[in-house]
Parts: C-alpha cells; sequence; structure tokens
C-alpha cells in the first residue's frame, strides 16, 4: 500500500505491505480505518482516489494478492 | 515523450534537441515554469510524484492533445523532488506543421500539469512545510479545454 501528499503526513508512513490482504478494497480500507482513525478519516475525504495496480479504480473492487494499492490526495498538479 | 528527473535540466538545450532533425515541422514551441519565491521568503518545492504512474498519466494527456492539435511530437520534462526558486520547474515543447496548434497544445498541456497532473506539491518555508492545493485560476483554466 502507498500513500501519498497528506495521507502519508496523516499515517506517519508511506509505504507498508500486508501479509495476508483482504480481497475487497473496502475491507482493506475499513482495516485501516480502524488502525488509525484519523487515516480512515482523510482516505474517505472528498477527491482522494484509489490507484491498483497503477490504474484509478472506481468505487469498490477486488484485491488480487501481491496488488499495489495506492491512495491519491488530490492532485496540485506541478 | 515525458520525462521525470530530479536533477536540473537547461530549457535552453532541450528545445536545440527537439529543434533539430525535423524536416516537416514548421513551428515549435515552447514553455519553461520557473520556481518563484513567495514575496521574497525563500522557499523550497518539493514535489511528489508516483513513479510509473505520473509519466503514464500525463503521457495520456499529451497524446490526446497530440492527436486533438495535430501535434508532430512533444517533449515534456518536469523535476520532481525539491526545487529552489528560480530554478527550472517545468519544460513542454510541441511540435507541429504550423504554429496555431503548437501554441494550443502548449497552452492546454500546461494548464493539465498545473491543475491535473499527479504530482503533490509541499512548500518548504520559514514557517515549516504545507502542502499546496491548486489555484482558483489553475482549475478555471484547465476546464477551459474541457
Amino acid at each position: 500500500m502507498l500513500l501519498f501528499g497528506r495521507l502519508a503526513d496523516v499515517a506517519g508512513w508511506s509505504e507498508r505491505t500486508i501479509e495476508a490482504p483482504p480481497t475487497r478494497l473496502s475491507a482493506l480500507m475499513d482495516m485501516l480505518a480502524k488502525d488509525d482513525p484519523n487515516l480512515g478519516e482523510a482516505l474517505a475525504a472528498k477527491g482522494v482516489r484509489v490507484a491498483i495496480d497503477k490504474v484509478v479504480v472506481n468505487g469498490n473492487v477486488d484485491l488480487a494478492p501481491g496488488a499495489e494499492v495506492a491512495f491519491l490526495p488530490p492532485m496540485s498538479g506541478g | 515523450m515525458i520525462r521525470l528527473q530530479t536533477e536540473p535540466f537547461e530549457p535552453g538545450a532541450l528545445l536545440t534537441g527537439f529543434c533539430e532533425g525535423r524536416s516537416e515541422t514548421g513551428a515549435v514551441v515552447s514553455f519553461t515554469g520557473l520556481a518563484r519565491a513567495s514575496a521574497g521568503a525563500v522557499t523550497t518545492l518539493e514535489l511528489e510524484a508516483y513513479p510509473g504512474f505520473t509519466e503514464a498519466e500525463i503521457g495520456r494527456i499529451a497524446e490526446s492533445a497530440k492527436a486533438r492539435f495535430g501535434l508532430d511530437d512533444f517533449l515534456i520534462v518536469h523535476r520532481v523532488g525539491k526545487i529552489s526558486p528560480g530554478e527550472a520547474i517545468v519544460f513542454v515543447a510541441t511540435a507541429s506543421g504550423h504554429r496555431r496548434a503548437a501554441f494550443e497544445a502548449a497552452d492546454q498541456l500546461m494548464d493539465y500539469l498545473k491543475s491535473r497532473a499527479p504530482f503533490w506539491k509541499k512548500e518548504h518555508g520559514p514557517d515549516g512545510e504545507r502542502w499546496i492545493e491548486p489555484t482558483a485560476r489553475d482549475l478555471a483554466d484547465a476546464e477551459r479545454w474541457d
């Protein structure tokens, strides 16, 4: 799992691997929120997008084992 | 072509290279964005990208602009990491048969890069660091092309 921008500051980490991840994105996000309610709130904020294996996904999707899940706050441009 | 790099680049050298070896291109337009010091306060800009994802997203938009405006070619070079005031952050060059397409494509690409491109921008200043959002102007500019 990868966190970018402000999300990494809220969580205190930017990269983390889990051995036995949930198979649904919603379950993964619930897990993160349970561990860290501040992060949970930040992930649920408007404009935060999720990319799985570098492709943005909409809504709840399945997670394959070994998938790279990135949480992207609103882009600010360069 | 899209390139992200942590090292400084020389806009002049990029432009010279981009112009070389072309026969049908009549127009090359380039834009260079520089890091400004905010009201004289010495601040370092820090740009975060998602390696692989950021280039792919910018590439998609650039290919779309190439098709839309009928470009021969484009080059986008963008700094990532820490950038000091006065340094070049971004270079965009477009090549086409005639100038109108080259100007408009460069304009659109810069509006995209300033507001929607997958970068996260942080400013390091005397009071600490803060994340920067796109300005209302940048967002409105990008919407011109939708």
